[in-house]
């Protein structure tokens, strides 16, 4: 039986604006199947995300959706998740969204680790304004800005959240559509800040610019360059040249946010 | 029962209004000269059960406000000149997307970091024209640690009753002076609440203008399913471009604070010695405390001066300073910069009379003996 995604759309919001080949649409579809899997009430689910092609994801579903401004997705999250824990938070966004401007609250909401779910679409480029390199734009790589190779180093989004502090990472690809909805859920059943890097591909302005000639072989890549954790035990260093690790990258349990401010308020005195 | 009265502070003071208020969540950002304004609000919150949250800069901060804002909480959030420059997109967020919530902005110097602990009045005109695009603005000066405590409490009155952000500006003398400041008793002063769906999940529209300008909030968490965003958009929350329909929404944004109800709703004005005066001094927050000085002094030597004193600043009280324009001989603007609000007032003055500033970077207080011989030198 075909999965049922429609009981998760809204009503008459598709078709959606992403070109055909875009990435984003199966980082979506995935994250309907955990919401499912999690059993998460809608009601009580707040999607946050900011402004890019990524970002317009919530739109497309129904929960409580707040499509806010350019980078700003973790700190608005960040105040829905304090004001009431009580509510499932999940986060989306792009690239450039995630760790240019929002690079700030994006770390931030690492070390806090608040118990939200942060799914960050890495196409390598930002999509909606035509295709100006973003930290994750690998070097040497064209875009619009880079009309001679981007100069400039690449961001690892999943090991930036480490480091900040984030006690679930996980990397996925789009083209390993059936991880997306496992990683999420683990994510989403994690207590704490949640950080699932789906790498995926933007044919528009990423795949024209850097001669893949089609929406095929940039899966093709994605599929290529993924290594799962366990089998990069097993590997040499120069077997890895190149590579990405892809599943979960890092685990730990260590007090949430939310749950230490429950402390402050006890301390206080206060009623939470 | 004698009313509790304490020292306070403005910034204490402010506190204690936003929790008066009924406010429970604060998001910010230290900076002097506002700082103690989360202090305060860092102890007493968590107390009632609220939150509080140190974010990781000024945008952090507004952003946060705004979230916790659209779960149901009063939220408010407190900085100075250049946290106000680095929240202006999300105050302009919070205008689009209809979100209430309060900023306070102890004013200090600048541009830039300009003199931390030095007061001005400079950012009198960034709190209308800051953020960019077309919008209303509600702003609030105080001028006593006693009204701080109340035009908190009105700001977050506005911000909930009219679904927008509300700013209370007062500067660096009146946020670290000291005065007796009288805690109302509950229900002295009136506390308003957004008004809430009177239809279920299924009919809910966000900016449905069917329930008039201000359409009901429904807080995320309440069972109402919703969409937010910062583009244009429709009644039901989801982005549009068609022509008519941004047009009508950018009209309403403003027309829900600048119809002739509205206006006399959140217009407030204190006049002294106006009625025969010829020469109106216009000041407000700390500089109208001198500026009352100088009205008494310059009624000592039989000069017919009156002091018009905007405590809601934005929006502009048009209608009254039209009026004593053309009762008076002149208008004398006193500001803590070096002409902002005196635009307005000779924007609405229209030539009728002479208009004068008295104006003052250096850090210092604008003195009485300056005003009057402003005064007397225009008239
Ligand atoms: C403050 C601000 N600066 C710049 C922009 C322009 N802008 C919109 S989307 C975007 C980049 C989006 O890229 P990314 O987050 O990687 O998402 P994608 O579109 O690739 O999915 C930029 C620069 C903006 N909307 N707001
Ligand atoms: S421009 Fe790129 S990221 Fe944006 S919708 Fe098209 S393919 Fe996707």
């Amino acid at each position: 039986m075909a999965y049922d995604y429609d009981k998760s759309i809204r009503p008459g919001k598709l078709p959606h604006i992403w070109c055909p080949g875009c990435g984003h649409g199966i980082v979506m579809k995935g994250l309907i199947r955990a919401m499912d899997t999690c059993e998460l009430d809608r009601d009580n689910t707040a999607i946050v995300s900011g402004i890019g092609c990524a970002s317009r994801l919530p739109g497309y579903l129904d929960a409580c959706t707040l499509h806010t401004a350019h980078g700003r997705a973790a700190a608005f999250a960040t105040g829905v998740k304090m004001a009431k824990p009580e509510m499932n938070v999940i986060v989306c966004g792009g690239d450039g969204d995630g760790t240019a401007i929002g690079g700030n609250h994006f770390i931030h909401a690492c070390r806090r680790n608040i118990d939200m779910t942060y799914v960050i679409m890495n196409n390598y480029i930002y999509g909606m304004t035509g295709g100006q390199f973003s930290p994750c734009t690998p070097t040497g790589d064209k875009a619009s800005t880079t009309p001679y190779g981007n100069p400039d180093p690449i961001f690892d989004i999943s090991k930036l959240a480490i480091g900040a502090g984030a006690t679930f990472v996980a990397r996925t690809t789009a083209f390993h559509a059936t991880q997306i909805d496992k990683l999420i859920t683990e994510g989403i059943k994690h207590k704490g800040l949640a950080v699932i890097e789906v790498l995926d591909d933007c044919p528009t302005t990423y795949g024209r610019r850097n001669k893949f000639r089609s929406v095929v072989d940039m899966m093709k890549r994605l599929k290529d360059i993924s290594v799962p954790v366990a089998a990069a035990s097993k590997m040499t260093a120069e077997q890895l040249e190149g590579k990405t690790l892809t599943g979960i990258l890092h685990q730990e349990d260590k007090p949430e946010y939310t749950a230490m401010y429950k402390e402050v308020i006890k301390r206080a005195g206060g009623a939470a | 029962m004698a009313k509790k009265v304490a020292l306070l502070q403005g910034n204490e003071a402010c506190a204690h209004g936003a929790l008066y208020a009924g406010c429970s969540f604060f998001g910010g950002y230290p900076i002097t000269p506002s700082t103690e304004v989360a202090e305060v609000l860092s102890g007493e919150l968590p107390k009632i059960g609220g939150k509080f949250i140190q974010m990781e800069d000024e945008i952090g901060a507004m952003a946060s406000v705004i979230g916790a804002s659209l779960t149901g909480a009063k939220a408010l959030t407190a900085t100075s000149g250049p946290g106000v420059s680095l929240k202006q997109e999300l105050i302009g967020y919070a205008c689009i997307a209809e979100t209430p919530c309060v900023i306070i902005n102890v004013m200090r110097g600048g541009p830039s970091t300009g003199m931390p602990t030095g007061p001005g009045q400079s950012d009198v005109m960034q709190a209308m024209w800051g953020t960019h695009g077309d919008h209303a603005a509600i702003a609030l000066v105080p001028a006593s640690c006693q009204e701080i405590f109340s035009e908190t409490v009105r700001a977050f009155n506005l911000a909930e009753k009219y679904r927008m952000p509300v700013q209370v500006l007062y500067d660096e003398i009146v946020g670290h002076m000291r005065e007796p400041v009288e805690f109302p008793e509950p229900g002295e002063l009136e506390v308003i609440d957004r008004t809430a769906p009177s239809v279920g999940p299924e009919a809910y529209k966000p900016y449905d203008t069917s329930f008039g300008d201000v359409p009901p909030l429904a807080a995320f968490g309440s069972g109402y399913k919703y969409h937010v965003t910062g583009l244009n958009k429709a009644e039901d929350g989801f982005p549009t471009t068609k022509a008519d329909l941004v047009d009508a929404e950018e009209r309403r944004q403003i027309s829900k604070v600048k119809n002739p109800t509205a206006l006399a709703d959140i217009e407030s004005n204190e006049e002294y010695l106006t009625e025969d005066a010829e020469v109106i001094i216009w000041a407000y927050g700390s500089t109208a405390r001198s500026s009352r000085y100088a009205v008494n002094e310059l009624r000592k030597e039989g000069i017919k001066a009156g002091l018009f004193r905007p405590i809601t600043l934005w929006p502009f009280p048009e209608k009254r300073t039209a009026e004593l324009a053309k009762q008076a001989k002149a208008i004398v603007v006193p500001e803590m910069n070096l002409g902002q609000m005196i635009l307005e007032v000779e924007r609405v003055a229209m030539g009728a009379c002479k208009i004068a500033g008295v104006h003052r970077v250096d850090g210092e207080p604008i003195n009485p003996g300056q005003i009057i011989a402003q005064v007397k030198e225009v008239l």
